[in-house]
């Protein structure tokens, strides 16, 4: 696969999912604590989203950073636009406002969301690239 | 390696005026907190904050500094305790 393809398929991810989370290992399964940790924030809002697992091939990275300009992984996108990383959405967790944005009820406490794994199945887009 | 005092004066370089407390939360000197307040960041959304200090940084992530959590505010957001501003 190419770079552009890799590219054209990101942005076409991020397009085509209303809740759209590029992360390292899957939602079930996260392969970092900062994944895992806004996972988390997503499975605590109950909310439906894709996931692509950017470890598969370093290029996804390379291309995602390049269409986000943001450096670092992972990557929240909502209705097409860049939400933030870790920092921003345990941020905006824990103000109501994530919830907010998604359409969704606030969680009772704001505290940080337990680790735990997701009420619905997020879509798992398959990683077919590299 | 860099340590957090490093850290904290590279972002208080790029940025003037602002205040940075940079806390190395592993000891390891590649996994670093950055708090930083800076009334340049009024008006900003959180992204455009953020990149402001990753910018600060961007040969280093990745490479040498393995993690970067940041939090920003503006002054009357959060004042920083003990600093002489």
């Amino acid at each position: 696969m190419t770079n552009e393809e890799i590219r054209s398929f990101i942005e076409n991810a991020i397009a085509e999912n209303e809740v759209m989370l590029f992360m390292k290992g899957t939602p079930e399964e996260p392969r970092c604590g900062f994944s895992a940790r806004t996972a988390a924030a997503l499975n605590a809002l109950g909310v439906r989203y894709a996931a692509l697992d950017i470890l598969p091939d370093t290029r996804i990275k390379e291309e995602l950073v390049s269409v986000s300009g943001w450096p670092t992984s992972p990557q929240l996108f909502v209705r097409g636009e860049l939400v933030g990383g870790c920092d921003i959405v345990l941020e905006m967790y824990e103000s109501g406002e994530l919830a907010e944005l998604l359409g969704v009820e606030a969680p009772a406490a704001s505290e940080p969301p337990e680790e735990e794994a997701p009420a619905q199945p997020p879509l798992g887009i398959e990683n077919r690239l590299g | 390696m860099p340590t957090a005092e490093q850290l904290e004066q590279r972002i208080e370089r790029a940025l003037p005026g602002a205040s940075a407390r940079v806390e190395d939360l592993t000891g390891g000197g590649d996994h670093f907190r950055a708090e930083v307040v800076s009334d340049r960041f009024a008006g900003l959304s959180r992204i455009e904050q953020h990149k402001l200090v990753y910018d600060v940084f961007s040969d280093d992530l990745g490479g040498s500094i393995h993690a970067l959590s940041i939090k920003t505010s503006t002054p009357d957001q959060s004042p920083m305790p003990g600093r002489v501003t």
